[in-house]
């Protein structure tokens, strides 16, 4: 699955996309968000504020709680900003 | 209806002239303009002067989002024509951001489906904006008052 980062995400991550495979038990963007805190300090710190992001899958927002099977795409990003 | 997210400046009096144009059941056209301003608001104070706004969105995401938003405002009130431009990318003070224009026989619809349709682009739309400021770059953040304005249309 591809997973996108957006504005500051983006540059706490420190790329703007990248292909992962999660282990079967990663059912939620709330547990991909704490198994992509797990791999680096990067994420961890760009995750740490949970307040402040928000998701979408396959390019429709999602919630912490939407399940991923079966996403191509999962992005993340902070609160929209737009106009 | 149209949507388009672009790089490239717009017309706004080629673009409101080309609006409904032919159509005789337009009575109305009311239109938003949003600029970049040279000054950074937070919690409604300004503070730092800004030089450049960069805006960043979601290609492919962005474009279905506001068709959203658009066909939202289609179903709420009678428009004869729709059109939303929002640029993305580096813009200076005074550059133009984005436009909203809303045809229709009425002016009450006119007016409120362009209210919403601006209101809802700002909570609703994926795009993130980091100035340039006199203190270095910073994101501009979620404002309060916008998702009470994004409320304010809720059903």
């Amino acid at each position: 699955m591809k997973v996108k980062y957006f504005a500051w995400l983006r540059q706490k991550v420190g790329k703007s996309e990248e292909d992962v495979t999660p282990p079967a038990n990663v059912a939620t963007v709330q547990d991909l968000v704490a198994w992509l805190s797990s791999q680096s300090a990067r994420h961890a710190d760009a995750f740490s504020e949970a307040k402040v992001f928000g998701a979408a899958i396959d390019k429709k927002v999602a919630t912490f709680a939407t399940p991923i099977s079966g996403a191509s795409e999962v992005a993340f990003f902070p609160p929209f900003t737009g106009g | 209806m149209s949507v388009r997210v672009q790089r490239e400046d717009f017309d706004v009096g080629a673009e409101l002239a080309a609006l409904g144009a032919g159509n005789r059941r337009v009575g109305a056209i009311t239109s938003f303009v949003g600029l970049v301003r040279d000054l950074h608001v937070r919690e409604g104070y300004h503070r730092e002067s800004v030089s450049a706004l960069t805006l960043e969105h979601y290609p492919g995401m962005t474009e279905t989002a506001i068709e959203e938003i658009e066909a939202e405002a289609n179903a709420r009130w009678p428009l004869e024509a729709s059109l939303i431009i929002h640029r993305y990318g580096r813009l200076e003070p005074g550059d133009r951001i984005v436009l909203v224009a809303v045809a229709s026989p009425h002016r009450e619809a006119a007016f409120e489906a362009c209210h919403f349709l601006i209101d809802w682009l700002k909570t609703k739309a994926p795009f993130w904006k980091v100035e340039d400021t006199s203190k270095g770059e910073q994101w501009v953040g979620a404002h309060e008052a916008d998702d009470l304005a994004t409320k304010k249309w809720e059903r």
